[in-house]
């Protein structure tokens, strides 16, 4: 019943997305729903790959199943002696080749697509410590501030444990990001998976990645490299807003209690907005 | 020879003999000593990855917060060093000894119709180091390692700086030293299969004559050569940055940590083919002998397994496509990647055409045997989904990798270890084992492997990173059902225990061929068990 109600939850919240609030569902069957265009496309490649491998799943079920009772003691008590086929050999070599060509083709564009970072608007910079995040707008006058997990006595209504933080990163809708991430003691992974965002923070290099994300809402990742005691407990957390909110959030000096309120105060419109809607 | 050493070779050693066992040169006791060995050690991971799933069974800390049961089992780190320590024993104390020193000692020497391995003294020391190595890694475990606690948690991977200023403490000294022990013992067991493989078949069996298990231990064992040698020079220099002030891996000093992830995987690729190759050749024997038919596509099978092993080497840094890689070095890994696919497509098409035509008998190693195929099926399909560099930037480090190589390893090895098993049993101990509960011992562990493990597929779309003591409350339910499996799966290990006691107890005379007909290797035209020294006169293949 539980697993039932997972379902019906996963399906209401996948198709009323306008105010997307991206967090895991328990009982979920497949990835997240995807809010940029990356994770479109991965989530497009990722179907086309079910249709091939469950497919081949089953087909390889449905031999073994097929043999072990079509030529099973009782029903084939003579063996044949059979042990080559050089046609039957061919083509199982050449038919999965033809498959992984054919899934190359799709492979190949979206690997490009993830890595080649088109004009950014602008830069985030996330450091990965033991065991927060520090985020900085270096465009916006090289803001810095560390985001660290709310601890589970300290929940307020609407946040999430193991995943809410206490300062988010706060991105405008539909701006394209460069995204540079970089750590300062051992290895980190920025990973947000609505985002289709998965990069090692390695202390002495920066890595890079972009999004750009279409739905305004709040999103959640998590560390994705083991970095030692607390790696379960520093989340990442993005609130995707307007140009304006995202204007008032910067001029409020990021990391500061007002920020929040700003951006609190212009979710909550936006609920009521929402609300009114319906 | 004078009748002295004619009596000393006639003479079985008494049983209770401890030099037998200490200073044993034999094959068939060495290889006794390997599959006791890695029960041991597969109680000891088994035990521990009951640990992570108890921990995982329901959101919140449950075992690892530091203050249940008296803080018995310690906190977060120590759940980290309990995930590490899993991982490296059931690796490199579980399934490498029961497969290729197991297994291997045991049916290299039989098949090519071999008096012995080729250096016995050398085969005892590769043994003996295992023990040594495994207590190292045990006493890893109590020693102080990152902060308060103790051990060692940064993952079976090592990677720095993690695992340099990670953890000063000792317990990653020890164990490297556990590391670089348990590689030397691979290398020389390595060097003895190779030696004994290439030297000492009996006249007549040429290379293409030898039986697959053969084959698949020859690849096996040029794989440890080739790769552990690059991993004891990680190791070293680890060692080095950790005591000796060099700068390897550190970049402060002008090092790069990701320099050890090329050198640890090009060493831990291999390694996972390691794991699974002396089952490949296994499962081809059950499968022909309960098939009543020869192996379909012999040479097919025998250049696949090399051709898998030769790809092995080139394909390491799909272990690493989040690390910033150049593109287009990526795009080379995954075309690379998604080749491997095609030998081990036709291993499984060989197997289900071996059994094609055949008069197939379901007893018990055919059971695990057909088990096998469609797991590790089920593995290899998700292997292709990971191999794409575009869809791992979703799926590296989840859950979905979790399930992915657990069903390659845990359901692929394992299972063909348990086939392995209980087709070479009587050849083995001398005893009859009971089918019945050997059978249902299949049965548990099918459906609880595939409970505790095809959940995580699903917990690793949805974004659940993997070595996390906790958990999102959006991934209670499935891991809540993974929990679950385990228990099933707890009591088809139970049920491993009661066969080997019935059989211990009962003690029905083994036959040399349980099998008939279908069983055509050379282990199968001597007594079960073996005399202690076998083919005096060597056998003949025409």
């Amino acid at each position: 019943m539980r697993f039932l109600t997972a379902i019906v939850l996963t399906w209401i919240l996948a198709s009323t997305s306008a105010f997307a609030f991206d967090v895991p569902v328990d009982g979920a069957l497949g990835l997240q729903p995807a809010v940029t265009p990356i994770m479109e496309r991965i989530t497009e490649f990722h179907n086309l790959l079910l249709w091939i491998i469950i497919p081949i799943t089953l087909f390889v079920m449905a031999l073994l199943i097929w043999c072990m009772w079509r030529y099973s003691s009782k029903n084939n008590p003579v063996p044949s002696k059979n042990s080559h086929n050089t046609l039957l050999e061919v083509v199982w070599t050449a038919l999965p080749v033809v498959i992984l060509i054919a899934i190359s083709v799709f492979s190949f564009p979206l690997l490009y697509y993830e890595e080649e970072i088109p004009d950014a608007d602008f830069t985030i910079k996330a450091t990965g410590n033991q065991w927060n995040w520090t985020y900085e707008y270096p465009d916006q006058g090289a803001l810095e501030y560390p985001s660290i997990m709310v601890q589970e006595a300290d929940l307020q209504p609407g946040q999430l444990r193991n995943l809410s933080v206490d300062y988010p990163l706060v991105v405008p809708i539909d701006a394209t990001v460069r995204l540079q991430v970089t750590a300062s003691d051992v290895i980190h992974n920025f990973a947000m998976p609505a985002f289709g965002t998965k990069i090692d923070a390695i202390p002495g290099r920066i890595n890079e990645a972009w999004f750009q994300v279409t739905e305004e809402g709040t999103y959640y990742g998590q560390c994705s490299e083991l970095c030692g005691q607390g790696h379960a407990f520093m989340p990442i957390e993005i609130h995707v807003v307007s140009q304006d909110a995202f204007d008032a959030w910067i001029a409020a000096e990021p990391g500061s209690d007002e920020s929040n309120a700003v951006i609190a105060a212009y979710e909550a419109a936006r609920n009521t907005r929402l609300a009114q809607l319906d | 020879m004078s009748a002295d050493a004619a009596n000393h070779d006639a003479h079985t050693p008494s049983m209770y003999d401890w030099k037998r066992w200490v200073y044993s040169t034999n094959h068939k006791d060495i290889g006794t000593m390997y599959l006791i060995f890695a029960i041991i050690a597969g109680i000891i991971g088994g035990g521990m990855s009951g640990l992570i799933r108890w921990e995982l069974a329901e959101p919140g800390l449950q075992v690892f917060d530091g203050m249940a049961f008296g803080g018995f089992f310690g906190d977060a780190q120590n759940y980290n060093v309990i995930t590490t320590m899993h991982g490296l024993i059931m690796i490199f104390f579980m399934v490498m000894p029961a497969m290729i020193g197991g297994f291997g000692n045991w049916f290299v020497p039989l098949m090519i119709g071999a008096p012995d391995m080729a250096f016995p003294r050398m085969n005892n020391i590769s043994f003996w180091l295992l023990p040594a190595s495994f207590a190292l890694a045990v006493m890893s475990m109590f020693v102080p390692g990152a902060g308060s606690a103790n051990g060692f948690g940064g993952g079976w991977v090592l990677y720095p700086p993690l695992s340099t200023m990670g953890h000063p403490g000792p317990a990653m000294d020890l164990l490297i030293l556990s590391l670089h022990i348990a590689g030397a013992s691979s290398i020389l067991g390595a060097i003895n299969f190779i030696t004994t493989i290439f030297n000492m078949r009996a006249p007549g069996m040429t290379m293409h004559k030898m039986p697959l298990f053969v084959w698949s231990i020859l690849v096996t064992v040029f794989l440890l050569l080739l790769s552990l040698p690059v991993l004891a020079g990680a190791l070293t220099m680890l060692l080095t940055d950790r005591n000796f002030g060099t700068a390897f891996f550190d970049p402060a000093g002008g090092g790069d940590p990701i320099m050890f992830q090329h050198l640890f995987w090009f060493f831990g690729h291999p390694e996972v083919y390691i794991l699974i190759l002396p089952g490949f050749g296994m499962v081809s024997h059950i499968v022909s002998t309960f098939s009543k038919k020869p192996v379909f596509g012999y040479l097919g099978m025998a250049y696949a397994m090399v051709s898998i092993g030769a790809i092995g080497f080139i394909v390491w840094a799909h272990h690493m496509y989040t690390v910033g890689m150049p593109v287009d070095l990526k795009a080379y890994f995954v075309a690379a990647t998604m080749v491997i696919a095609v030998p081990t497509g036709i291993k499984i098409f060989s197997w289900i055409a071996t059994m094609w035509g055949g008069s197939i008998e379901m007893r018990t190693p055919m059971m695990w045997a057909i088990g096998f195929i469609f797991l590790f099926t089920v593995g290899g399909v998700t292997g292709v989904v990971l191999a794409n560099a575009g869809v791992d930037a979703s799926l590296h480090d989840t859950y979905y990798v979790v399930a992915h190589f657990h069903y390659v390893l845990s359901l692929g090895a394992v299972f063909a270890i348990f086939a392995g098993w209980y087709y070479w049993f009587e050849k083995i101990w001398g005893v009859k084992y009971n089918s019945i509960l050997a059978r249902l011992q299949f049965l548990f562990f099918f459906v609880g492997a595939n409970v505790i493990f095809f959940p995580q597929h699903f917990l690793g779309l949805q974004g659940m990173p993997r070595r996390y003591v906790d958990y999102a409350d959006g991934f209670a339910f499935w891991n809540g059902v993974s929990s679950f499996g385990y228990l099933i799966m707890l009591v088809g290990m139970v049920l491993f225990f009661a066969v080997l006691i019935e059989a211990a107890i009962r003690r029905r005379k083994a036959d040399a061929n349980p099998w008939g007909e279908g069983a055509t290797t050379l282990e199968w035209t001597l007594s079960s068990p073996p005399p202690f020294h076998q083919f005096n006169e060597l056998p003949r293949i025409k």
